[in-house]
């Protein structure tokens, strides 16, 4: 056997000491556990150990449905049961989870504690506003069971509550019906952010689900063009053949960390602007590439290399494109190279007590980890404070007490349904130690 | 479509035997689960149904427990009306350390995962048999293609069964009745969990689709993932001394 130290990591590939246990038997392992992960989405360090412990417990093996029922669209199945599998075995019997983050390979349990979001954010909200009930472990080893009914704190704690609550053991959802599995798209090439961030509003009133590509090392009156990407189901005459099941390549290895540079970002997103050659295309499109297109290409964030990356996120009150611009003069003065930014226009705040979106404009990148990464963090998220937003703890793994304490102050009110449930912090993550001051 | 399957799986709810019953049960075959927890088997069928079997029952059977193999099968039959195949996955597993630490573990995994798993497979025969053939697809393992210093005892055990899917195969095909004898090599499994994967490690689904296809061609033996048919093949015939300086 190899004595070399086992580690785990987030999507973001910063590890730290640690395994993973896995088992069908979810019950038999939460057991005293410190913490349970999906299918680690999470970039940064939500599903890692805190450092005095080794161990988190893995749903995926977990992964049982439980009841469906088609007529109603309830679904209630094992923490980790993946979005995936839902969409391989659901989707082209008509239905769909409205709520879909950018990735299908996150677990049930994953969707509840980050309350993930998508691009139809403006018009279903988070995960959690669909979530019915959940079978939590608590922190003395109590299995109950909640909702919006029933211990209603606990259950509005749990959802986005990182995990940090209890080990969810089975999710009851609400699924929605489509008419067709195919998506009927447009997309639009965009000069710049002024005219991104009103484009952004205005396909929002219209269109169920929208996201906004852009280009964010171009400056200037350039500044912030980009890729506007709006669908909504295809109706049945609409559509004349059966859809087809996605072929995916995976990256094999890890690449070297130099990969991503300067010159190979900006490559990127020329091309990615310029192969829209047309300023308004339109058609049918695969929900896999409309919805995931990143999971084309498996174990994608090995590009990044050995030194890993993190992702920002964060959303940006306000009506107009102002707070967005700020960012971006920021990010770019700093030269923050980033492949692919994201943007999104969001819709209400939902009721999770930690859930991450409100009303605005909300921004993602990838930020490859490099010697200044904390610095650009600390500048963006002074920049962030100083417009009344917050980030996303899915995705973070540098963020400062400090800062995140000043963007959140919903956090007393999550801290006191802890103190009631898990006064000693028994449940914790490494984020939780980091963020939120939790004992080592 | 009319020729789906009616299939007993033991050791359906967990790991590769998991994977089977979903893989039947997503195309429509009905499937009957056995298996130790009850609560465990009600769930697993809650599972195969919402994934579009057929009909779906399960029933309490313990292959330690060889006494109550009669009846689990019985009530197997009578919830499916009759079924035509079988599927053992079930089986014990310890490293080779653990059981060399403790006797009546070894004897106890070696009754369960060559005696028992025989008397399972002649009370399936026998019904299997009685209505003209059928098939009978049961898990054994690459650790019984050669003695091996890390899986001496388990691959024994699983040696011998190779060995007797082996004879009712030939014995038998001419009546009707197909022996399928699957060996998995290292399969990422609950089971497996905690062990140092070595190269061509499987997931169970890979190994699901496999033996789904064996049953339907009735392949008398498969390898699982396929590329251990050829590791095995070389292990084979690797000489004795080899062997004995190899820790693999």
């Amino acid at each position: 056997m190899s004595e070399r130290e086992s580690t785990v990591a987030g999507w973001g590939n910063l590890p730290v000491p640690g395994r993973e246990v896995v088992s069908e038997d979810l019950p038999a392992i939460t057991r005293g556990a410190v913490l349970s992960r999906g299918l680690g989405r999470s970039y940064g360090d939500s599903s890692l150990p805190p450092p005095s412990r080794r161990e988190v417990v893995g749903t995926r093996l977990a992964d049982r449905i439980l009841a469906w029922d088609p007529a109603t669209g309830v679904l209630r199945a094992e923490a980790g049961f993946s979005l995936w599998e839902f969409n391989r075995l659901f989707l082209r019997r008509g239905h769909f989870i409205s709520a879909t983050p950018g990735t299908q390979f996150v677990s049930l349990g994953g969707m509840v504690a980050a309350d993930v979001h998508g691009k139809g954010h403006h018009k279903f909200g988070t995960f959690g506003a669909h979530v019915r009930s959940l079978k939590l472990r608590v922190a003395d080893g109590t299995i109950l069971e909640c909702g919006p009914g029933r211990e209603p704190e606990l259950f509005w704690a749990t959802v986005g509550g990182m995990g940090l609550t209890g080990h969810i053991l089975e999710v009851e959802c609400q699924t929605q019906r489509i008419p067709t599995p195919w998506i009927f798209a447009e997309s639009r090439r965009i000069d710049d952010i002024d005219e991104f961030v009103a484009a952004l509003r205005t396909a929002s009133e219209t269109w169920p689900f929208c996201v906004g590509w852009i280009d964010c090392l171009s400056r200037g009156k350039r500044m912030g063009r980009g890729i506007l990407d709006y669908g909504r189901w295809a109706e049945p005459h609409e559509v004349s053949r059966p859809l087809p099941f996605t072929r995916r390549v995976a990256l094999p290895v890890q690449f070297p960390s130099r990969t991503i540079n300067r010159l190979t970002t900006k490559a990127f997103n020329f091309m990615w602007y310029w192969k829209h050659a047309q300023r308004v295309r339109r058609g049918l499109r695969h929900p896999d590439s409309f919805f995931y297109p990143l999971d084309a290409v498996l174990h994608w964030n090995r590009i990044y290399g050995r030194r890993g990356f993190t992702q920002y996120q964060c959303v940006l009150p306000g009506e107009g494109s102002g707070a967005a611009r700020r960012f971006l003069e920021v990010l770019t003065r700093r030269g923050g190279a980033s492949f692919l930014c994201v943007i999104k226009d969001c819709g209400a705040e939902g009721q999770g007590m930690l859930s991450f979106l409100r009303p605005g404009i909300s921004i993602a990148l990838d930020v490859p980890v490099r010697d200044d990464t904390q610095a650009l963090v600390d500048e963006l998220n002074e920049l962030v404070i100083a417009e009344g937003g917050r980030i996303y703890l899915a995705k973070d793994a540098f963020t400062r007490p400090e800062h995140y304490a000043a963007m959140d102050p919903r956090v007393a009110n999550f801290n006191s349904v802890r103190d009631h449930w898990d006064p000693q912090r028994r449940i914790r993550s490494a984020q939780s130690v980091r963020v939120l001051g939790d004992p080592p | 479509m009319s020729n789906n399957r009616k299939v007993v799986v033991l050791g359906g709810t967990k790991g590769m035997g998991r994977a089977v019953a979903r893989q039947l049960a997503e195309r429509g075959d009905s499937v009957f689960l056995l298996g130790r927890d009850a609560e465990d088997l009600q769930r697993s069928a809650a599972d195969l149904r919402a994934r579009g079997a057929g009909v779906v029952g399960h029933a309490r059977c313990d292959l330690a427990e060889p006494d109550g193999f009669a009846a689990a099968l019985a009530e197997a039959d009578a919830g499916l009306g009759g079924f035509d195949t079988v599927v053992v996955t079930a089986g014990l597993f310890a490293t080779q350390d653990a059981l060399e630490a403790d006797v009546e573990r070894a004897r106890e995994l070696l009754v369960v995962d060559f005696a028992n798993t025989v008397a399972f497979c002649e009370h399936a025969r026998g019904r299997l048999l009685a209505r003209g053939g059928g098939t009978l697809c049961v898990f054994s393992s690459v650790a019984g293609d050669r003695g091996r210093k890390p899986v001496i005892l388990y691959g024994a055990a699983k040696a011998g069964l190779s060995h007797y899917l082996e004879g009712l195969d030939h014995k038998f095909r001419g009546q009707g009745l197909r022996t399928i004898c699957v060996k998995p090599g290292f399969v990422r499994t609950g089971m497996t969990e905690g062990l140092k994967a070595p190269p061509f490690a499987g997931e169970p689904d890979g190994v699901a689709k496999i033996v789904v296809r064996a049953i339907d061609r009735g392949t008398p033996m498969v390898y699982a993932p396929g590329v251990w048919g050829h590791v095995m093949r070389v292990i084979r015939l690797l000489p004795r001394f080899v062997m004995r300086k190899i820790g693999f």
